[in-house]
């Protein structure tokens, strides 16, 4: 390891702002994009229960 | 050998593959995790800092990575694309489109490491060089892609008008490999080549490879993940979706 501190570390020689901008910006956007991902298919599956129970009530309804 | 193939034609119907794709993403996730941690350990605590570019060149490690999915990801889609057009899978137009956001993720997260990287290096953000604009030509062109689906009603037709556009973009993507030898262009050579020894110190290569390994199970497992969205968004009228929610 060749970091004395972790000041140094985060200084990055001078090219903190590059160095962090790039992996920042690259460890926000794969965070949120995989958890847009999922609530898509959550949604979907949301409204597919929903419809499935309206489907099932409306029968009830008709039997009765 | 015919029962084999019959096997793998299974998985073509959404019905077979959603669930096979909810059993495999829990996997990549596991693996981008490892191969993330063994190759952001490598960038930052392994990685000897550069003779010429000092720490700065660390954002090689996001850099390379990301510019590179951003061309496999679009020749992944557009293979899709083409198998669907071609003999009308269901399954294919599907993958074409849960890559598509990806592919433009990498995209743009190879523009902006470059310019992040362009600026201390070259002193510029951004030139009109032919891999940077070739590389923004590709962002346009999964951006049009997505839009050119979204504008078509009918999920067949948008299919289709998406798999033209894809396959006609194609001919960017040897355009973007080989722009640093085509024209004199300040982006550097490529660093990996096949007929030459890697012109870079050997843990500087891997972490640059288990980087890659990790955005590859990435893109595998948020593309999967997308495609389950689309599958029952698309066949929400069909009856096995209505069994294959528990």
């Amino acid at each position: 390891m060749h970091w004395n501190s972790v000041g140094e570390f985060f200084a990055m020689g001078g090219y903190a702002l590059y160095v962090w901008g790039s992996f920042g910006a690259c460890a926000v956007l794969m965070i949120a994009e995989p958890f847009l991902a999922k609530r898509r298919l959550s949604e979907v599956r949301k409204s597919l229960i929903r419809e499935r129970l309206a489907d099932e009530l409306e029968l009830q309804q008709r039997s009765q | 050998m015919r029962q084999s193939i019959i096997q793998w034609f299974r998985f073509a119907s959404p019905q077979s593959f959603y669930p096979l794709a909810g059993r495999m993403i829990p996997w990549f996730w596991a693996s981008a995790i490892a191969f993330g941690i063994a190759g952001l350990w490598i960038s930052f605590f392994v990685a000897p800092t550069d003779a010429q570019q000092g720490e700065g060149y660390r954002i090689i490690f996001v850099h390379v990575p990301a510019s590179w999915m951003s061309m496999f990801l679009y020749l992944i889609m557009a293979f899709w694309a083409g198998l669907g057009l071609a003999l009308n899978t269901r399954v294919s137009g599907m993958m074409a489109q849960a890559i598509a956001p990806t592919g433009a993720l990498m995209a743009l997260l190879s523009l902006w490491t470059g310019a992040l990287w362009g600026k201390p290096m070259w002193g510029a953000w951004w030139v009109w060089d032919a891999r940077l604009t070739s590389e923004l030509i590709l962002f346009f062109l999964y951006l049009g892609f997505m839009a050119l689906q979204a504008a078509i009603d009918d999920p067949r037709r948008a299919d289709k008008a998406g798999a033209i556009l894809a396959l006609v973009g194609v001919v960017n993507i040897p355009i973007i490999y080989f722009s640093v030898k085509w024209w004199n262009t300040l982006h550097q050579g490529s660093t990996i080549n096949l007929t030459k020894a890697p012109s870079m110190a050997q843990t500087m290569l891997w972490g640059m490879l288990l980087m890659a390994l990790c955005f590859w199970m990435y893109s595998i497992a948020v593309a999967l993940t997308r495609v389950r969205a689309i599958i029952l968004e698309r066949e929400r009228h069909t009856e096995w979706v209505k069994h294959a929610l528990e």
